[in-house]
């Protein structure tokens, strides 16, 4: 027998995951709807007849009316593949709102199963249900079930089975809409049926349904389908809508809400559920909430689960990290032994090699930062921040869930952009979901630490500490105005409306921690990983081609010979020796660097860098720092032909700059300000583009925030200088 | 009919819905979490800065935004009646 279909449809938090996990385990694949981002999850089950089901875990709505890119894509998914049954699982404690769904699906006339999710929480509250009554009522099976424990689940599939081999036309309900919005329906209808407009792929009076609660989606589609129609269906629209805001002062959707909510009432009032508690009883959730989002007690509580979620993503990930780094430290040295020098090797050892260290570099960091933020999650205790803090980022055009990918990102001084922008996949509206995107990466990540370290030492080591802490500070300040900008030129739009749920607090399960983590990273691995290599070996070919000019390359190994030949009798001589062709050696990568494509570009770009005051060397530095921003130091180093920088030790680069005439404290202050703001590195690129869904923004990201920062060095150079700070 | 606007709701206060004056995206995301006439509401808090409010509705709690919440007008005359 072929391999029937099961989608699972239901509200956010009515246990669609912890169902989805229970039923088929390890069994999964995580993919992406086209065109969007969000999640496609997809697994199999195996019936005990051994007959198969593929099943489907679409995307938690509240509705099937086009709000955000999850109902589109649940409803195009239902509409278009047609999946053989829908498992609508809903949370018994809540049933009233998680009908309003059902109700939906009922109207659409897909074949159907209810799961009622949580049975044991609703006993709990004093909640019973009738789900025999309620299936009579509603004419489809009804099953209690406990998806964490895997309760009832087996009844729930056998239900699904065998309503799929039924193989029943679908069968739309009609609920009365009251006298107005059915006479229009009616006639919609009957338009559409006479047109065939757009009826292979949906009921006429679904359809009309839809044109009349002002579906985004549908109306486009039916313009580009049929222009007269859709003007015909538009104006019977406008007429009812016109109608009923003069004699009720209402609207269609409104009337079709409420009646469709008096439906469930009616068949609710019929003895499906009997409450024995007062509705207003506290519960255990509400409890904890009494502390956790107490006025005085909830930021303190919250700025310490923050801190701590900090602490724990990067004081744990520091051991795997360390030894990702031995391993290809170790790789590399290898390779540099066997391999006869030359450019094969140098490609390899800095192109793939660290490339690959990048990239794998990050993932003990990812893990453990959607570990932390998957228990917060799914616990409910982000919904919680997002409420506490939405008044504050609001401000700025963000959402409360913000913070997260704030902090992460190095809101707490060297963090990580990287995790901090795939943390932003815990905001659902997608305006704020870009301005944060686009703006975490401004925070002091962990490797521009070592830069603003080295900078502030040198120049301003009387006040290291405090100056340290203001860069911070302005990170977040520039961080936030940037937001608003976006928010009010290329991120334009009304605020999302924050009608959110605050879910009841949860243990998590480990089952659905540990398939979360493990998803999330695999799939930075998987679509980061190609990408990033391919540009980590672009950029170490554009640091070493063209090479030196054979005359200068002659130049450097007659050099060479020259101190080579001299004879060395003491281990004093010898020593000399070795120093002064460690000098010629940095000259030698000096003069390279200089002369490669980096190299011109850095020189070329002296024409627009003396405005914020940066040499070419510096130039060279920021291009490389594009692959990693720790990569500054050790280029500044090459440039100023001191060999191989270390960037946790840097004293003779720090007395190099410290005697250069070019440097002074406002030099170094309007470099400090560029690196904090400008370009991410390129592993946050490709991150944002992947989380925005289009290469547009990350463009935009290395754009904007270069021309950004540029504007903020010039100003600080420029005013420094007019101001007369110029040292 | 003492009806007045959810902002000015006290924290335990409880209420009926009595209309929901919104309409477009914002009205639609309102009415699908069930915040519709004839429904029983009742004030769980605020936010540390007093916005948003968190409200108990149909056994659930949502969020709203205060400047969200003058769309809707609240009974609070006899919150006991109708149970």
């Amino acid at each position: 027998m072929a391999t029937i279909t099961i989608a699972l449809a239901g509200n956010p938090n009515a246990g669609k995951t912890t169902l989805f996990n229970t039923l088929t385990g390890s069994r999964q694949h995580v993919g992406n709807y086209p065109g969007v981002t969000v999640e496609k999850k997809e697994g199999g089950y195996t019936f005990p007849s051994g007959e198969h089901a593929s099943i489907i875990d679409l995307p938690g709505t509240y509705s099937l009316t086009a709000y955000s890119v999850e109902e589109v894509v649940a409803r195009d998914y239902l509409v278009q593949e047609k999946p053989d049954v829908v498992i609508n699982i809903t949370d018994a404690s809540n049933l009233e709102r998680n009908l309003y769904l059902s109700t939906q699906f009922l109207e659409l006339g897909v074949p159907m199963v209810i799961a009622l999710n949580m049975i044991d929480v609703a006993q709990d509250r004093g909640i019973s249900l009738d789900a025999q009554k309620l299936a009579e009522l509603l004419k489809v099976p009804v099953i209690p079930i406990i998806a964490r424990s895997g309760k009832g689940t087996a009844e729930l599939m056998g239900a699904a089975l065998a309503l799929a081999k039924e193989n029943k036309p679908w069968d739309p309900l009609y609920i009365s809409y009251g006298e107005d919005v059915d006479l229009a329906l009616q006639t919609m209808a009957q338009r559409i049926t006479a047109t065939s407009f757009m009826t292979e792929n949906y009921a006429p009076r679904w359809l009309a349904l839809k044109y009349l609660e002002g579906d985004s989606q549908i109306r486009e589609k039916g313009r580009a389908h049929n222009p007269a129609v859709d003007a015909e269906l538009q104006e019977i629209v406008e007429r009812v809508s016109a109608h009923l805001h003069k004699t009720m002062e209402t609207y269609p959707e409104a009337i079709i809400a409420d009646h469709r909510y008096g439906y469930i009432k009616s068949v609710l009032r019929q003895e499906v559920i009997t409450h024995t508690f007062d509705i207003d009883r506290l519960h255990a959730s509400d409890r904890i909430d009494k502390v956790l989002t107490n006025r005085f007690l909830g930021p303190l509580i919250m700025l310490g689960v923050l801190l701590g979620l900090y602490k724990f993503t990067f004081t744990f990930s520091e051991l795997p990290v360390a030894w990702l780094e031995t391993f290809f430290g170790w790789a590399g040295d290898n390779l540099s032994s066997l391999l006869p020098d030359g450019h094969l090797k140098s490609m390899l050892i800095s192109g793939v090699i660290d490339g690959m260290g990048g990239v794998l570099g990050f993932v003990p960091l990812i893990m453990f930062m959607f570990f932390g933020i998957a228990i917060l999650e799914d616990s409910g205790y982000l919904a919680r921040v997002a409420f506490m803090m939405d008044r504050v980022f609001r401000i700025f055009g963000l959402h409360g869930s913000s913070v997260m990918a704030y902090i992460v990102s190095g809101g707490i001084a060297g963090g990580c952009a990287v995790p901090g922008v795939m943390a932003a996949r815990t905001l659902r509206s997608p305006r704020e979901r870009l301005a944060t995107l686009l703006t975490v990466s401004f925070m002091n990540c962990g490797a521009k630490l070592p830069v603003l370290a080295l900078l502030t030492a040198t120049f301003f080591s009387n006040n290291q500490a405090q100056l340290m802490f203001l860069l911070t500070l302005l990170a977040w300040g520039v961080a936030l105005t940037a937001a608003k900008i976006l928010r009010l030129t290329v991120l334009r739009g009304d605020s999302t409306p924050f009608v959110m749920e605050l879910p009841p607090y949860r243990f998590p399960t480990f089952q659905g921690l540990f398939i979360h983590t493990w998803e999330r990273t695999w799939q930075y691995i998987k679509k980061a990983g190609t990408t990033i290599l391919t540009i980590s070996i672009l950029i170490w070919a554009m640091m070493t081609f063209p090479g030196l000019p054979a005359s200068e390359e002659e130049n450097f190994a007659r050099q060479r010979q020259e101190v080579e030949s001299l004879s060395a009798q003491t281990p004093e001589e010898a020593l000399q020796r070795e120093e002064k062709l460690a000098a010629i050696d940095s000259d030698r990568a000096g003069s390279g660097l200089r002369h490669s494509l980096a190299g011109r570009l850095g020189t070329a770009m002296e024409s627009v860098s003396w405005l914020p005051g940066f040499d070419w060397r510096t130039n060279i530095a920021l291009v490389g720092g594009f692959a990693a921003k720790e990569v500054i130091v050790a280029t500044l180093g090459t440039a100023y032909s001191l060999g191989e920088t270390d960037p946790e030790n840097t004293a003779s680069l720090s007395e190099t700059l410290a005697k250069d005439t070019h440097w002074n404290p406002l030099v170094a202050m309007a470099l400090i300000v560029f690196v904090m703001f400008y370009a991410p590195c390129f592993v946050t690129v490709v991150c944002i583009s992947r989380e925005s869904g289009s290469w547009k923004w990350g463009l935009f990201s290395i754009c904007f925030n270069t021309g950004f920062a540029f504007l903020l060095a010039t100003l600080v150079y420029q005013g420094g200088r007019a101001l007369g700070f110029a040292g | 009919m003492p009806t007045i606007l959810l902002r000015q709701m006290q924290k335990d206060q409880s209420g009926f819905i009595t209309a929901v004056k919104v309409g477009g995206e914002l009205g639609r995301r309102i009415r699908d979490m069930g915040i519709v006439p004839g429904t029983r509401i009742t004030i769980m808090g605020r936010a540390p800065l007093y916005d948003p409010v968190a409200i108990r509705i149909m056994g659930g709690t949502l969020t709203l935004r205060n400047s969200e919440a003058d769309y809707i007008e609240v009974d609070v005359a006899n919150p006991e009646e109708k149970l």
